[in-house]
């Protein structure tokens, strides 16, 4: 055991949950004779993902585009108002009941307003990913900005620093580690966004598709249609930490980034 | 009355929610001097300092900073002369470091000249040139040679605090502030900051106010020491201190240092224990407003 460094371990032991929680599925199904209407087999769902991969991929990569539409559109919105609220107390102090209240509205709620407003279809699921992504950022952003050390802002005013200046050197690098935790919450939100419009009120994506074979009772394909959406999730979320860790890694204190 | 570089006239200041912390002070501070403010804890020290730097209006009074009025209620400027005096380049050192984590050591050195005229227009071209040159030299100076291209969060404390006094030297500052700037530092670091102290301010004679709540330190470093009441504060007495120049650690047991620290004790003493019956005064006149940057 001693040989292993704790890395690799702890790769090789949460491989291992990984397979037996598979393992453990097909069996129990197969032990209790669960019928593949209401729980299917792990390996039906493979089987079902590869043949049915080329009708899957489009609607697979309908999903992803909205998301990634809606989850730029919702960043940048979330940047420029959390900036924005975050930069003068009396701003946040106004707007923030705004803010909550308007967080409060379940998304899913807003769905069918989008689709009266465009039609189904895109549109209605890359604002509904969009919408329900801003917030998180907002809030980040807002509270980095906040949390300038009045000390430090006084040395810079001494210097005649404008609030410009201020904002430029010391606010937004010190808010760049909550935007990009942000990011990690609001691209797994736009994720839910677009699925949930999508299964609501669009003739593409995943969400269509796990709606339609849920109509029918193609219960292998709703469940083809989660791991795809599970696996899309994962792919997301990583790529958003790498770029998390390349940007900010000054706070996280590394001691690898010590000796570079 | 004959005005001094920095010369605070019948001051007084009232926090928003009614604490008086200055009243009736008056401190005159000549050019290129240093001049130590000691006192009572919450006695208005860091308030003097702040009001000099031009971070708070005083309520009542005058303060004015190398012939310009730093903020006053109620007076006008003091003719188109003190109007139209040049922004005072100000150095501010705290007792936290507060070094930015994403910029190295030189970088955080480096932000007084990337905002400060005349040094900002030429920022861009010096940076890598003229300006990293003497942010090193500044730093080797206080000790800190090799270690321009750290990160804050490698230094230790007393490293930093070196870093933070070379961040407020940098631009050449006409008056340095500095609250507590040692206070958080261990026995033998502050007294080898004394000697850079000493030594930074003896090759450049800017105009210095020390605030502290280390008699020894004011004693080690000043060339006046103005000893505050408890609040609401107000100087009690001012103290010349002609001890030759450089002053030594050795310089620092002797018995005439030793007499001018026994005797600052007990004017603080005296001046807690004045302090402690007298309820601060509440008079009616508007809440004080940090002044916009």
């Amino acid at each position: 055991m001693n040989a292993l460094s704790p890395v690799v371990r702890q790769r090789v032991l949460s491989a291992a949950a990984l397979i037996g929680f598979f393992v453990l599925w097909e069996v129990v199904c197969l032990a209790f004779g669960v019928s593949d209407l209401i729980l299917p087999r792990p390996s039906q769902i493979a089987h079902v993902l590869v043949e049915k991969m080329p009708l899957l991929w489009p609607h697979a990569l309908q999903t992803l585009y909205t998301t990634f539409v809606g989850f730029a559109f919702g960043v940048l919105a979330g940047i420029v108002i959390g900036v924005g609220i975050g930069s003068s107390k009396l701003a946040y102090d106004v707007t923030y009941p705004l803010l909550v209240g308007f967080s409060s509205i379940p998304k899913v709620a807003v769905v069918p307003l989008f689709v009266v407003w465009f039609g189904a279809g895109t549109v209605p699921a890359i604002l509904t990913s969009m919408v329900i992504s801003i917030f998180p950022v907002v809030v980040n952003v807002a509270t980095g900005l906040a949390s300038t050390e009045p000390e430090l802002e006084d040395v810079l005013r001494v210097l005649g620093a404008r609030k410009r200046d201020i904002l430029w050197n010391v606010g937004l690098p010190r808010a760049m580690p909550y935007l990009f935790a942000s990011l990690k919450i609001a691209i797994t939100l736009s994720f839910v966004g677009t699925v949930l419009a999508e299964t609501v009120a669009s003739n593409k994506g995943i969400g269509t598709v796990m709606m339609i074979a849920s109509g029918n009772f193609d219960v292998p394909m709703v469940f083809a249609g989660l791991f795809l959406l599970a696996a899309m999730g994962v792919v997301l979320y990583g790529i958003s930490s790498l770029v998390e860790q390349r940007v900010t890694g000054w706070s996280q204190r590394k001691t690898d980034l010590a000796m570079g | 009355m004959s005005q001094s570089f920095i010369q605070l006239s019948d001051v007084m200041l009232r926090y928003g929610g009614g604490t008086i912390a200055l009243d009736h002070t008056t401190l005159g501070i000549a050019e290129g001097d240093f001049v130590a403010l000691v006192g009572p804890s919450g006695c208005g020290k860091s308030t003097i300092l702040k009001l000099v730097a031009g971070l708070l209006k005083p309520t009542a009074g005058a303060v004015i900073a190398g012939g310009r009025e730093v903020g006053a209620v109620g007076t006008q400027p003091a003719g188109a002369h003190a109007a139209q005096a040049p922004r005072l380049r100000i150095g501010l050192a705290f007792q936290n470091p507060t070094m930015l984590p994403w910029l190295t050591i030189r970088e955080n050195v480096m932000i007084p000249l990337k905002i400060v005229q005349p040094f900002r227009q030429d920022f861009a071209k010096k940076k890598k040139g003229e300006y990293r040159d003497r942010v090193d030299a500044l730093l080797a100076q206080v000790g800190l040679k090799g270690f321009g291209d750290k990160r804050p969060w490698q230094l230790s404390g007393g490293m930093l605090q070196r870093a933070s006094l070379c961040r407020a030297l940098v631009h050449e500052p006409e008056l340095l502030l500095l609250d507590e700037p040692f206070g958080a530092l261990d026995q033998f670091t502050r007294e080898e900051l004394w000697d850079i102290m000493q030594s930074l301010w003896m090759a450049r004679r800017p105009t210095v106010l020390l605030v502290t709540h280390d008699l020894r330190e004011s004693a080690y470093l000043a060339n006046r020491i103005c000893v505050m009441s408890s609040r609401p504060g107000r100087i009690l007495e001012t103290r010349d201190v002609g001890f030759a120049r450089p002053r030594t650690l050795e310089s620092s047991y002797a018995p005439e240092f030793a007499t001018l620290v026994q005797q600052l004790r007990m004017r603080i003493a005296e001046a807690r224990r004045d302090g402690d019956g007298t309820p601060p005064p509440v008079v009616a006149t508007p809440a004080i407003e940090e002044v916009a940057a």
